[in-house]
């Protein structure tokens, strides 16, 4: 039995994970992975199968909670942003390693353009970085589908299996075709292989070697997958002739009637992945005459590549993000043989692909009918009316006035959004985290004052162990933990910290009398002021805690409320 | 058959309901669908586009190729223009007059002058018009009825079944002011 549902790629992820037995689900929230988890949260399918699904403090707690979880004979799921595999590293390239019990599955959600991050990093890179299989679906039905497939080649080859999407799928809604069957929970035995788990150097250099050992095979399974494709115009059928293509099996099309001999000009070729294969089919290249191979997982298969190559006069190569596939490509031909792509500028070098640079490179340039008009202006995301992250800036921008030497390092959410007008209020933000020890580093180099800006779940998720080493030091700094009691940014989940942030201060060696909590709110602007005054001019570690509930949330229990009543 | 409509709007001005309706009467229709949409930091306030593709053949790209969108439906004027591009030379430009004013530099002359230059294209004062009908929540599903006339892959019946739809868990006052939200845009649609 099926149904259809209209799902973003992220919803089609989430039930495909839910229909093929997980156990749990574990992730900090990122855009744009963040509805993965929100969907299952929201399921009836999760709490009918007792799905374990609330946040955790940070992608790398998330990451080896799910690898426990399979450890103990489940499957499960890790979610984050592509920045969240950075802090998620160390457990997750060990993870490759080590292998696993239950099926394990990394999703990783790219933002090439940069619609909500730091940086346009590609995930792929870190699949190929730890040896373990890549999945990268180019529809939301594949992303469904390629969940189950995704458990099953994670238990077959033992791995764990990473699955790479980028925002565009992430956020964009199609009609899927799912089960509507209820799964069973998958369960096997706890792992008892000690030789496996216990990454001792004797254990890690076996385990690195058949990790190694194994790649040619998993190059294999990426030309096998259900999910890979070539296709070939439909030429008229000519008699007794060997096409370059003919012999693999996974030729669609009319394969093999290539109108070639000896002298034949041999067709274009595109390699395309992800959402690049959408906009080269919308794009209508195969009736152009063009051939086209579709990957969907990695280790690039090279062998499939280079007999694919060998058919065509040229490759263009349709990745979203960064040249992971193009690079590869080009070092399985060598040589003078011609391929094209991000490096050699036919698509833009970085941001998002979209149907009319890849429209462009296939020689089908759009022309705009209309242009923007004259005088539009770019209209830049604020901070919400009311918001406390408002009352928090407009205080620090007040006192830090008579500070001309001042530096307040901020970090990543809403506060963010501090660093434009009309606050202009701070002067970094690189990390989830770096505030507090930025500062640090500044105050060591005899920076004053040196202000850390960060919220209460990024506090959580990367903060805690910055303010420990800061204490340790007697570090001269003033943090001021903005806290709205929610991660605010993606949309109001919960945050781990939530009313244990003096305890969690205290306890890490901040003075009790510098703990400082006040309410950010124009009426308190005069106590605000002579608090962080006073904090600033003491020579150590202080911690300000401005704490008022996000606009947002707020507003959403107010009308569920209002439903209810 | 195909339509490419180009949702637009402020951060916050309900624009993903008015794809929400649209994509259930698209599924409800057997139609293909893909509706690409902004989340995330771009939220806050800020300029926010979803790209709506419906067909009765399959559709590949998620996003709305330049020069090829029917119409442009968009809660605010200003933000209608920013997506011209994007219209083909026969489509529709649907949207709100009423300008969303938080930023300084609003060219609120260039924007008059620039939608008034246009062929296809229906304006209506959302703003007032919501007021005067108490139903400032409803502005969005009155932008819709304003549509309705145009969208043609859909038909108004279809939309109002959809409305019907969305609405529903919000309790049955709520769906007959979102029906009669749309009801007073058809009349501004004509």
């Amino acid at each position: 039995m099926t149904q259809v549902k209209l799902l973003l790629g992220d919803e089609a992820i989430a039930e495909g994970a839910m229909h093929a037995g997980i156990k749990g689900v574990y992730a900090y929230p990122g855009t744009p992975s963040t509805e993965i988890t929100e969907y299952i949260r929201h399921s009836a399918m999760s709490r009918e199968n007792g799905i374990h699904c609330t946040w955790s403090s940070n992608e790398k707690t998330a990451m080896e909670a799910a690898l426990g979880m399979s450890y103990a004979g489940c499957r499960s799921m890790v979610c984050m942003k592509h920045v969240g595999m950075n802090v998620a590293a160390d457990a997750f390239v060990n993870a490759g390693m080590t292998g696993v019990n239950g099926g394990l599955v990394v999703v990783a959600a790219d933002d090439p353009s940069m619609h909500s991050s730091q940086n346009e990093q590609d995930s792929r890179f870190y699949g190929k970085f730890a040896m373990i299989p890549t999945l990268e679906p180019s529809t939301q039905q594949e992303a469904y589908e390629m969940m189950a497939y995704a458990f099953e080649l994670s238990e077959k080859e033992k791995l764990p299996v990473l699955l790479r999407i980028t925002t565009r799928l992430a956020h964009s809604r199609a009609a899927v075709r799912i089960s509507a069957d209820k799964p069973d929970t998958v369960r096997k035995p706890a792992d008892r292989d000690r030789s496996a788990w216990v990454l001792l150097p004797a254990n890690a250099k076996r385990k690195n070697l058949a990790l190694t050992a194994k790649q040619p095979h998993l190059e294999q399974l990426s030309a096998s997958s259900p999910f890979f494709r070539i296709s070939v115009p439909d030429y008229p059928a000519v008699s007794g002739n060997q096409g370059a293509h003919s012999g693999n099996d996974s030729v669609s099309g009319n394969a093999g009637a290539l109108p070639g001999n000896a002298g034949a000009v041999f067709p274009k070729g595109i390699i395309a992945c992800g959402t690049g294969y959408n906009y080269v089919m919308e794009n209508h290249v195969l009736e152009a005459g063009y051939h086209l191979m579709k990957i969907s997982q990695y280790p690039v298969p090279a062998e499939a590549v280079r007999k694919f190559a060998t058919g065509c006069s040229q490759i263009l190569v349709v990745e979203d993000g960064q040249p992971f596939l193009e690079e590869q490509v080009r070092s399985i031909v060598g040589g003078d043989y011609p391929v094209k792509g991000r490096l050699t500028g036919d698509l833009p070098r970085t941001g998002e692909l979209n149907p009319d640079c890849v429209g462009e490179a296939v020689g089908k340039k759009t022309v705009p009918v209309y242009a923007v008009p004259e005088g539009i202006v770019p209209r830049p995301p604020a901070l919400c009316q009311g918001c406390g992250h408002r009352d928090v800036y407009i205080a620090l921008n007040q006192v830090l006035a008579d500070y001309p030497e001042s530096r307040v390092f901020a970090d990543i959410g809403c506060y963010t959004l501090g660093a434009l007008p009309p606050f202009c209020a701070i002067d970094t933000c690189v990390d989830m985290g770096a505030s507090i020890t930025m500062a640090k580093g500044a105050a060591d180099a005899g920076l004053h004052p040196a202000v850390a800006v960060i919220g209460d779940s990024t506090f959580t998720h990367s903060g805690m162990t910055g303010l420990l080493d800061a204490v340790n030091d007697r570090s001269n700094i003033t943090v001021v933990i903005s806290d709205n009691l929610t991660t605010a940014m993606t949309g109001g989940q919960d945050s781990a910290g939530t009313n244990k942030f003096e305890a969690i201060c205290l306890a890490l060696g901040v003075e009790k009398e510098h703990v400082r909590v006040v309410v950010p709110l124009q009426k308190n602007m005069e106590e605000i002021t002579r608090i962080i005054r006073e904090e600033l001019e003491y020579d150590g570690v202080s911690v300000i805690i401005p704490r008022r509930e996000c606009m947002q949330t707020l507003a959403r229990k107010k009308r569920t409320a209002g439903r209810q009543a | 058959m195909k339509k490419d409509i180009i949702l637009s709007g402020v951060g916050g001005q309900g624009i993903l309901s008015i794809a929400t309706i649209i994509g259930d009467a698209a599924v409800r229709a057997g139609l293909n669908l893909k509706q690409a949409e902004v989340h995330g930091m771009s939220q806050r306030g800020g300029e926010v586009e979803s790209g709506l593709r419906l067909s009765d053949a399959e559709i590949h790209s998620d996003m709305v190729p330049l020069g090829s969108a029917d119409i442009i439906l968009s809660m605010e004027p200003m933000e209608a223009l920013r997506y011209l591009p994007f219209l083909h030379k026969d489509g529709y430009v649907i949207t709100s007059s009423s300008p969303f004013l938080n930023i300084d530099n609003y060219p609120e002359e260039k924007v008059k002058s620039a939608l008034a230059a246009m062929e296809h294209v229906i304006t209506l004062d959302l703003d007032r018009i919501s007021q005067e009908n108490s139903m400032p929540k409803s502005a969005n599903v009155i932008l819709l009825g304003a549509a309705a006339g145009v969208i043609g892959i859909l038909t108004p019946d279809q939309l109002r079944e959809s409305i019907r739809n969305v609405f529903a868990s919000k309790g049955e006052r709520i769906v007959e002011m979102n029906l009669r939200a749309f009801e007073i845009g058809q009349e501004y649609g004509r």
